[in-house]
């Protein structure tokens, strides 16, 4: 039975099938009843409406008309409900900037390496700040 | 079933189309901020299952049913969701059970025309067949 491809007419969009693939992926679900399915789609829909309107309307990329990735990225670490989202939706940098934290860290840890022969020669906590004398 | 990348992902024509009846007219949603979304409804997906799977736990079931999935809603907070799924469950219900009803006035009428074998088979896959009815009608839209 073939039913219209349009979607405002129907009562969820997201196909019940795929859903039902991803659910059941995890691995303590052993059954599910079809309206919990039917409900999943559905939330689902709900959520990715509630995620784009709430970045596009919190977000930097409303200046030009746009939902942005960077927005997406914003929502997840700001807005507590959309937390879950932060590991998948990292933000970005300038590969520029990363490399300079690179090259902070490593002399960071340069500095770090003398300290740790003051340790050897048997001081405890080698602080910042003791004359280090070699 | 082989669980490859592609199977856990959402079909994206749809998911465009969700978010651009979402959003006001002319706005543009970068491919990138598509297929973010789309990892994040499918991480929506896992984490609702989870959820409304303690809730099943707890209740010494082995089958999420419709309560399980509205309680993870609340867990999750997106309370604001509940309500509009209710709505949308008494609609779902009404449909399955008219299609059912209707399937049995078709056999029915099958029964008294002529004397079907093949009608015995319908009745043990009744249920799954309107599922994949279902499914087969949800599939035909990401084409």
């Amino acid at each position: 039975a073939a039913r219209l491809s349009g979607g405002e007419n129907r009562l969820v969009s997201l196909p019940l099938s795929r859903i039902r693939v991803i659910m059941k992926s995890s691995p303590e679900v052993s059954s599910i009843n079809q309206d919990a399915l039917f409900l999943t789609a559905k939330a689902t829909e709900l959520f990715v409406q509630y995620l784009a309107t709430y970045s596009y309307k919190h977000g930097r990329g409303k200046e030009k008309n746009a939902l942005t990735y960077g927005d997406l990225s914003h929502t997840a670490e700001e807005c507590e409900t959309f937390q879950f989202l932060a590991d998948i939706l990292p933000k970005k940098i300038l590969a520029s900037k990363y490399l300079k934290m690179l090259e902070k860290e490593k002399r960071d840890g340069e500095v770090g390496e003398d300290d740790e022969e003051d340790e050897e020669e048997g001081d405890e906590d080698a602080t910042v700040g003791e004359d280090v004398g070699s | 079933m082989a669980e490859r990348p592609e199977d856990l992902n959402l079909p994206n024509a749809v998911i465009t189309r969700i978010i651009k009846e979402a959003l006001p007219e002319g706005v543009n949603v970068s491919k990138e901020a598509r297929s973010a979304i789309s990892r994040a409804a499918s991480v929506f997906v896992l984490y609702a299952t989870s959820c409304a799977n303690n809730f099943a736990m707890k209740g010494k079931r082995k089958t999420l049913n419709a309560g399980d999935v509205l309680s993870a809603m609340e867990e999750m907070e997106f309370q604001r969701f509940v309500a509009p799924l209710k709505e949308s469950l008494e609609v779902y219900r009404r449909e399955q059970k008219g299609k059912k009803e209707a399937r049995k006035d078709k056999d029915k009428k099958a029964d008294s025309e002529e004397q079907d074998k093949s009608r015995e088979e319908e009745n043990d896959d009744d249920d799954e067949r309107m599922e994949e009815e279902e499914q087969n009608d949800e599939e035909e839209v990401d084409n």
